[in-house]
């Protein structure tokens, strides 16, 4: 039984980890502003979620667990409120977003004769 | 459903109809705040005073009578403080949502998972695969608490963002077009109108 906690847990770790690089790299490839958001939204959300429940199979009783849980709960709580003041604060600041061109300029360009 | 993208040619119309949205917000608050009571039952008191009694003890998790009747004693302070403030109320503590509320979580982590994967995958196919757009969409939803919970919800899956949430419409900023599209099919609003019944 403990064997099986510890494989799993550390697979979580892992995934977390893995999705936490992710989150990383994206910030540093994509264009902008609002799709590096979208990058950090991974490491938010599922990458510490992970992370967490590997924590919590390390120590599955006990009052760690309760505090690990409180600390998932309030993160995927509290991370829509500051994502959503970032987008729009940079938008009221006139961070124009980098938008897809087939899908926004190339309907208004006229065909060539 | 009358869900609806808006043309996407000029995007400085949404940019100035977010920035028209500052004003338009201003007016609400000033109508909205002076004779707004919030309506007081005593099973939010109730719901308040045990959920910090629970916070306390998962914090602390001490057990000799001096620490505990301090505890006590902090939480009784909150609740008066938390009276004196009117900020008790079904918005502050939506109790009434708590039947309901674990099932759409479950469904929201599914969720989440599966955007997780997709926008992992954009993040290691490059540039090339992403499709950055801006899109307005419609909210179903009745009250104030619904709205936000949807915005929240869309905020929280990776590869949409809500920007803003003007009277009906929610204003998106999507990693790829194909989010819009999932998100045009309404899964989402119609799970949330569901759950604020």
């Amino acid at each position: 039984m403990n064997l099986i906690l510890e494989i799993a847990s550390g697979l979580c770790l892992l995934l977390g980890s893995f999705l936490c690089l992710s989150g990383g790299i994206g910030i540093l490839r994509f264009p902008d502003f609002y799709t590096r958001m979208h990058a950090v939204g991974v490491t938010d959300t599922l990458g510490a979620g992970m992370i967490l429940i590997g924590l919590m199979l390390q120590n599955p009783q006990g009052i760690v667990l309760l505090k690990l849980m409180m600390i998932l709960l309030f993160t995927l709580l509290i991370n829509p409120a500051a994502s959503h003041a970032l987008a729009k604060a940079a938008l009221r600041n006139n961070l124009h977003p980098v938008l897809d061109e087939s899908t926004n300029e190339g309907r208004n360009k006229p065909s060539k004769p | 459903m009358a869900l609806h993208v808006l043309p996407l040619a000029p995007p400085m119309n949404l940019l100035a109809k977010v920035r028209k949205m500052s004003i338009n917000e201003d007016k609400l608050l000033d109508k909205l705040t002076p004779d707004k009571k919030p309506r007081l039952l005593p099973s939010h008191t109730f719901s308040l005073c045990l959920t910090l009694s629970l916070f306390w003890w998962i914090n602390s998790n001490y057990s000799n009578p001096l620490l505990l009747s301090l505890g006590g004693a902090s939480i009784l302070l909150v609740l008066y403080i938390a009276h004196r403030m009117d900020v008790i109320d079904h918005e502050s503590l939506p109790i009434h949502l708590s039947a309901k509320m674990p099932g759409y979580m479950l469904w929201l982590a599914k969720e989440i998972i599966v955007a997780n994967i997709s926008v992992v995958k954009h993040i290691w196919l490059g540039n090339s695969s992403i499709s950055p757009t801006l899109a307005t969409i419609d909210a179903t939803q009745r009250t104030d608490l619904g709205k936000v919970i949807y915005a929240n919800s869309i905020t929280l899956t990776p590869g949409t963002v809500a920007v803003g949430l003007v009277d009906d419409h929610v204003i998106i900023h999507a990693l790829s077009k194909e989010n819009i599209d999932t998100l045009k099919a309404g899964r989402m609003d119609r799970r949330v109108t569901e759950l604020e019944k």
